[in-house]
């Protein structure tokens, strides 16, 4: 789409796009290219030269078994966070749907913890399942179960899953309970008439109905799950024990901040640079269908 | 209208019983971090803690506020809040400027830049950490408001968005700027950025959350406490090795870590949904 009329000038709009042409320059493209250019170096010890390998960062990381780790472990951490933040927003929204007033009420008190920051939900997560002086602990513990996320890589994988999970559930909520109030009352009617229990008019017309929904909030939870949860693995595991808990974002910043592996850690960036590269062209494929329909 | 979809009766009660225990599972970790913001040390470290409030409040709020555990608390509000005003106000700035250049005007390069800011998608901060790291070591914009604030400001959401509601808008308007001899800054000042303000004012509520909430790059470029934002300084309170943390304080500071962006999507309800719901098209 476009203006029919416009203003003349050439110099005027360059300058206005000047600032965003320079901040996109220095701070993304040029990062970015440094990124790539770097993955193709080792740089020796003392950081005063740089060795030229090719593509042996790559064939090196693709080979390392602890990288491979980080992928399978990406993985699981990002499909259980999707997967338990949705079902539960879901089952709030279905019910929060059911109601003729009110719903809206329900709305406020559920959407505000998207407010929450990450690392802020990763504190209150890790208070209460603290191995010295959680109160869950505790509890967990008078039934009998030792709980010990610093020791247990499935605990701890579960605790950064919920602490993750938590605050999204405000966000995926929103969006099932808007996609459940737009489907039109006569079609759940109609069917309810011809005798469908809920659950069948569930299977049958609303699930169905939803699926633009769900796909959309599938993709968008990938991406939260890859790229913004850095802060909950942060504060609670700091990626152990034994790296149960890294995932690929928090590897780069491990390797290249704290461990100064360079060359590695510019490798993981370019390969991550794929991975949001495919997740934006699935995320834009499907929006742009959204927008003209 | 109620019709047969909805009974009253047993399942309307199990409805809201459902709901409600939804809200209270998802309330319990802000309710216990609160509890142990206005209890003692003590209170806390003989499991189990309390599970209503206690008498410290005070004491543990002007603790945090006035001393910290690195540095006053205050001051790291203080740093979030440039930090999130500066990075909402220059992504709208920004955006509209381009918005409006692409939109209204015709020249070289258009195109190649709107593929620009459209890449910019695909390069989120957690996948250039190191080479952004270093580039602004070399402006020497570590431990500074311009560092926190400059590298973020790039928007193509916001950029997209506006292109969008500025498409939508009647070319008559521009028509008549025109013939009124209105220059185009006049035009945009006058009437576009007015027009666009809805738009703004939703767009301001998601952006200055994000501002907020961000953790990663304020970890990498706020060495010196004084610098540190709340979000990011929380975890720098716990002590290294196994000294206890000082709960009662760090869990006053998360609540008043959460406090602003709460507030803001609480009395912004309307325009929060609408941003949130804009920003994902």
């Amino acid at each position: 789409m476009e203006k029919r009329v416009t203003f003349k000038g050439i110099w005027l709009p360059i300058l206005l796009v000047a600032p965003q042409v320079a901040v996109t320059g220095v701070f993304f493209f040029f990062p970015a290219g440094q990124a790539i250019w770097q993955s193709l170096f080792i740089p020796d010890p003392f950081g005063l030269s740089m060795q030229w390998v090719g593509l042996g960062n790559f064939e090196y990381l693709l080979g390392n078994s602890f990288y491979r780790a980080s992928f399978l472990t990406t993985a699981i951490f990002s499909v259980s966070v999707t997967v338990v933040s949705m079902a539960i927003a879901l089952y709030l929204a279905v019910l929060a749907d059911r109601l003729i007033k009110g719903s809206g009420t329900y709305r406020t008190l559920l959407i505000w913890p998207y407010a929450v920051a990450p690392a802020v939900a990763g504190v209150l997560w890790l208070f209460m399942f603290n191995t010295r002086i959680g109160v869950v602990t505790w509890y967990l513990g008078q039934l009998g179960y030792d709980w010990n996320h610093v020791l247990n890589e499935a605990e701890a994988m579960g605790l950064v899953v919920l602490a993750s999970s938590w605050g999204r559930i405000s966000y995926n909520f929103l969006f099932f309970l808007a996609g459940l109030q737009a489907i039109p009352r006569s079609v759940i009617e109609a069917a309810a008439i011809d005798g469908a229990r809920f659950w069948t008019r569930f299977r049958t017309i609303v699930w169905p109905l939803l699926s633009p929904v769900t796909f959309f909030l599938l993709v968008v939870n990938i991406v939260y799950a890859f790229f913004e949860t850095f802060g909950v693995i942060h504060t609670i595991t700091g990626g152990g024990p034994q790296q149960a808990t890294t995932i690929l974002v928090y590897k780069v910043y491990a390797d290249g901040f704290v461990g100064q592996d360079l060359g590695s850690s510019a490798a993981q960036s370019v390969i991550l640079l794929v991975v949001v590269g495919i997740l934006t062209v699935i995320q834009f494929k499907y929006i742009e269908r959204k927008v003209h329909y | 209208m109620a019709g047969m979809v909805e009974k009253r009766g047993l399942s309307h009660w199990l409805t809201h019983a459902g709901l409600i225990l939804g809200v209270l599972v998802i309330f319990f970790p802000i309710w216990l971090a609160f509890v142990a913001s206005t209890v003692s040390q003590q209170d806390i470290v003989r499991p189990p803690m309390p599970l209503l409030p206690g008498d410290q409040f005070f004491e543990n709020y002007r603790r945090a506020l006035v001393a910290g555990v690195n540095a006053p608390v205050a001051w790291m509000l203080f740093n979030s809040m440039v930090m999130a005003m500066g990075i909402a106000i220059g992504k709208i700035v920004i955006s509209l400027l381009s918005a409006f250049a692409i939109v209204y005007f015709r020249f070289p390069g258009r195109m190649l830049f709107f593929w620009l800011i459209f890449l910019t998608l695909m390069l989120p901060v957690e996948v250039r950490i190191v080479p952004t790291y270093e580039v602004i070591a070399g402006f020497g914009m570590l431990n500074s408001y311009t560092g926190l604030i400059l590298p973020l400001i790039a928007s193509a959401t916001a950029t997209f968005l506006f292109r969008q509601f500025f498409l939508t808008i009647p070319d008559e308007l521009a028509e008549a700027a025109r013939v009124d001899g209105a220059g185009p800054m006049r035009f945009f000042v006058d009437i576009l950025v007015p027009m666009s303000r809805t738009n703004i004012a939703a767009l301001f509520v998601i952006l200055f959350i994000y501002g907020w909430n961000q953790y990663l790059w304020p970890l990498l470029i706020t060495t010196d406490p004084s610098m540190n934002t709340i979000v990011m300084g929380i975890k720098q309170m716990f002590p290294s090795g196994d000294d206890l943390a000082d709960w009662p304080v760090i869990m006053a500071t998360s609540i008043l870590a959460m406090l602003p962006p709460v507030v803001v999507v609480i009395a912004m309800q309307k325009l929060f949904i609408r941003g949130l719901v804009d920003s994902e098209k």
